[in-house]
């Protein structure tokens, strides 16, 4: 059974009919790459996955176990967190507040500490700095920070919107070195990304998404090398 | 202070034209006119004049700050003396041509508190004398040591103070000292010249040695220990709490009843502020419970016709606070989904349904219509009627501290932190596992029970209520302490209740002009000092995460 199965979504925004039957799964231990142009659709999937948007039609299973009629605030009960897009994260609070934040459906104090130095090991900037407001982080910082809070409720399964967005290339890679480390630790993590190269490089399947549609499912490695994707994604002639 | 742009003569002169158009504008509104009743220091100087030359004289400061260290004190004299122009150009021609015929308050007597009574030519000149003096002299302030210059501040807006509100205090003075030992320090409402220099030089002169020996009083303080420290904090919780026990006894009836007014702002301030400040949720009909908890005090004790059961007091307290927090959930619940500007508007709406209402001939035979609900009883303890504003003042302060205690207790706690999430990003807050449906409601509600015990205390105390006393202006209001004082803050509230409702309380002439100054207030604020008065830790950090010169707390240790 696949940990995430996401069947045949149809979302809208009013009667604007932004996803046509989306259907993809994600395994157990899989990073997934979800990629493709501006106003594809790839936030309105998370974001859909993540119940804060309802679809009409089609389902969602998580663990085998259908999301629909589960509020969008239980999600990360289930144990599936989000880094939204753009980050999100609390400007005015502190770095420790934020992460704070991030275990707010957390009873256990004692691994919540351990989740809190897993987060500084990956992170070891957000721990020299986690005094500071996080407004003041820089855009890569602020992107370490909501990976980190995002952490801290321990998910089983990791959204990431568009980590690589506004981040000097160097960032970037750094950004997606942690997201295999946390893969590595055992985090199931599905991707979306502008950035094809990257995401490919890192993921172990891809979908490519095109208004509203996956048009194409392969291996991350074959869909590299795949003429469509290196033309329209990879910027390669 | 800013090497890039340099400070010209020009930047001077118009600096000096904006002071004088400010004090013109004030004059021509009528507000110098009817604070020239109301003297300051006994036949020398009335709170007009003090109007007529607050903004040469900060526009002045102004200019001496932003000019160059060597031309500071021209900068400040050319600000003030250009300061005079546009007012002798109002004086000009107000004794040239009829102005009042569209400018009514353009009276002779404005005209002679502007000119100091002197005709309009020789006033012109006493005016480009006296601002451009008062421009050097607000320019010499400014160049003078920051050790020597804050204590004159102080000094000066002290004597101030008690030159305005000399009335009073020649009450109260007199109520504890006699007659004839008042007399000496104010006659006929005003202080007397002598007593004027003395506080000037001797507040000064406190000001100047507290400020010497402050840094070596919190050294001092800094090297006590732990326990002692502790100590130090109880006692003063303890003597804080003294003095409000004590506070009708200082103050008198006046007072006492100016105070109650500002405790039932504050107790409704604390209950937005966690609506607005806490939550992020922005009301705009907060009145509707106030007018809520009223109603139902008025209700279930009024001895008049309308009056239902006749309870008591304690009885109806409970009731209204928990029909005001039912309307709070039922108010939530459809507009839960709606953010920011929609939600303004929906409880604006509610709130003028809620007047309406009142106001109705539907609800007339249950609640009076226009004709309100009269013969409320005043709140009795243990037999005694509580007919004093002294006496009331411990209702008040018996709300007031119980919303701060809740209101404390609150930020602090999980709802509290769940209240922070959603102000600043509800989609996160959601992901978070926040139950948003839950948090806002809860804001709500606790903020609508704050109101409606509010409003229940202001029933009985006025004895008797009507639909126009709760319109939209006690929203807006409510909504213009909580930012003057600063959004988030309990300390705001108190400050902001004292400045926006306590101030226009005491300066009685004011009364007509009390929405003019909200929105020079406002605006200053916002421009000046957006944080507020007392801004919240939050905030503060926020506004000053840049500069390194605020550490931010080292949170305690794990525990």
């Amino acid at each position: 059974m696949p940990m995430l199965e996401v069947n045949n979504i149809h979302t809208y925004y009013g009667n604007i009919h932004a996803l046509k039957g989306i259907t993809l799964t994600v395994e157990q231990g899989e990073i997934v790459t979800l990629i493709g142009a501006n106003g594809a659709g790839k936030t309105t999937t998370l974001r859909t996955i993540s119940a804060l948007l309802r679809p009409r039609q089609g389902n969602v299973l998580f663990e085998g176990e259908d999301l629909s009629n589960i509020p969008a605030h239980q999600m990360v009960y289930k144990g599936v967190a989000m880094v939204p897009e753009g980050r999100g994260i609390f400007s005015r609070l502190t770095v420790s507040e934020n992460l704070d934040m991030g275990a707010f459906s957390r009873k256990d104090k004692d691994s919540m500490g351990k989740d809190l130095e897993r987060v500084f090991t990956l992170f070891p900037r957000l721990k020299e700095r986690r005094n500071q407001v996080a407004g003041t982080l820089s855009g890569g910082e602020q992107q370490m920070l909501a990976i980190g809070r995002a952490m801290m409720s321990h998910p089983r399964l990791l959204l990431l919107d568009e980590p690589s967005m506004g981040l000097a290339p160097v960032l970037v890679e750094a950004i997606f070195d942690t997201v295999i480390a946390i893969n590595k630790e055992g985090t199931t993590i599905l991707l979306v990304e502008q950035n094809a190269t990257m995401a490919l490089s890192v993921a172990f399947r891809g979908y490519v998404l095109q208004t509203g549609e996956i048009v194409l499912s392969d291996s991350a490695q074959n869909l590299s090398k795949n003429e469509m994707v290196q033309k329209a994604y990879l910027g390669m002639e | 202070m800013n090497p890039e742009k340099k400070f010209t003569l020009r930047d001077a002169v118009n600096q000096g034209l904006i002071a004088g158009l400010i004090t013109s504008l004030i004059s021509m509104v009528g507000m110098v006119e009817l604070f020239s009743k109301r003297q300051l220091i006994a036949n020398l100087m009335t709170t007009a004049q003090v109007f007529i030359l607050l903004a040469p004289a900060l526009l002045s400061y102004q200019s001496a700050r932003k000019s160059a260290k060597n031309n500071a004190l021209a900068s400040g004299a050319v600000t003030g003396f250009f300061a005079s122009i546009p007012i002798i150009v109002l004086v000009l021609l107000a004794s040239a041509f009829d102005l009042r015929q569209f400018l009514v308050n353009v009276s002779p007597n404005l005209i002679s508190t502007l000119t100091f009574g002197q005709g309009p030519v020789v006033g012109s000149l006493i005016l480009v004398a006296i601002n451009t003096l008062i421009g050097l002299l607000a320019a010499i302030l400014h160049q003078l040591d920051e050790k020597i210059r804050n204590p004159i501040l102080t000094g000066l807006l002290w004597t101030l103070l008690v030159g305005m509100f000399s009335e009073i205090l020649q009450e109260r003075l007199r109520a504890f000292f006699g007659i004839s030992f008042t007399n000496l320090i104010i006659r006929s409402k005003a202080l007397q010249p002598t007593v004027a220099v003395i506080l000037l030089v001797g507040i000064t002169a406190i000001a100047y040695f507290w400020g010497q020996r402050g840094a070596s009083f919190s050294e001092r303080i800094a090297n006590q220990s732990a326990t002692q420290r502790r100590n130090m904090i109880i006692a003063q919780r303890v003597a804080f709490f003294v003095l409000l026990l004590a506070m009708p006894l200082l103050l008198g009836t006046y007072l006492s009843e100016v105070v109650n007014n500002v405790g039932i702002y504050v107790l409704m301030g604390l209950g937005l502020n966690i609506v607005v400040g806490f939550a992020g949720l922005l009301d705009l009909g907060y009145v509707a419970f106030f007018a809520i908890g009223a109603y139902v005090m008025a209700i279930l004790t009024s001895e008049g016709f309308l009056g239902v059961a006749q309870t008591s007091f304690w009885v109806a307290l409970p009731v209204s606070v928990i029909t005001a927090v039912a309307a709070g959930i039922f108010l939530g619940t459809p507009v839960l989904r709606m953010r920011g500007d929609y939600l303004a508007i929906v409880t604006l709406g509610f709130g003028e349904i809620i007047r309406i209402m009142a106001n109705s001939d539907l609800l007339k035979p249950f609640i009076g219509g226009a004709q309100g609900v009269l013969q409320i009883p005043k709140p009795s303890f243990f037999g005694t009627s509580l007919i004093q504003p002294g006496q009331l003042y411990y209702v008040v302060l018996g709300g007031v501290l119980l919303a701060w205690f809740v209101s404390t207790r609150l930020s602090n706690s999980r709802l509290g932190r769940q209240w922070m999430a959603m102000r600043e990003d509800e989609d996160v807050a959601e992901a978070m596992g926040i139950n948003l449906v839950n948090t806002k409601l809860l804001a709500f509600a606790i903020g609508a029970g704050f109101s409606g015990l509010s409003g229940a205390i202001y029933a009985s105390k006025l004895t008797s209520i009507f639909p126009h006393s709760f319109n939209l202006l006690i929203s807006i209001n409510v909504l213009s302490l909580i930012i003057v004082g600063g959004m988030g803050s309990l300390p705001g509230v108190v400050i902001g209740s004292l400045i926006l409702v306590g101030l226009p309380e005491l300066l009685r002439e004011f009364a007509e002009f009390r929405l003019w100054m909200y929105g020079a207030l406002l605006i200053v604020m916002m421009l000046a000092k957006p944080e507020g008065f007392w801004p919240s830790a939050i905030t503060k950090r926020e506004l000053h995460a840049h500069d390194e010169s605020i550490p931010i707390e080292e949170p305690a240790a794990a525990d």
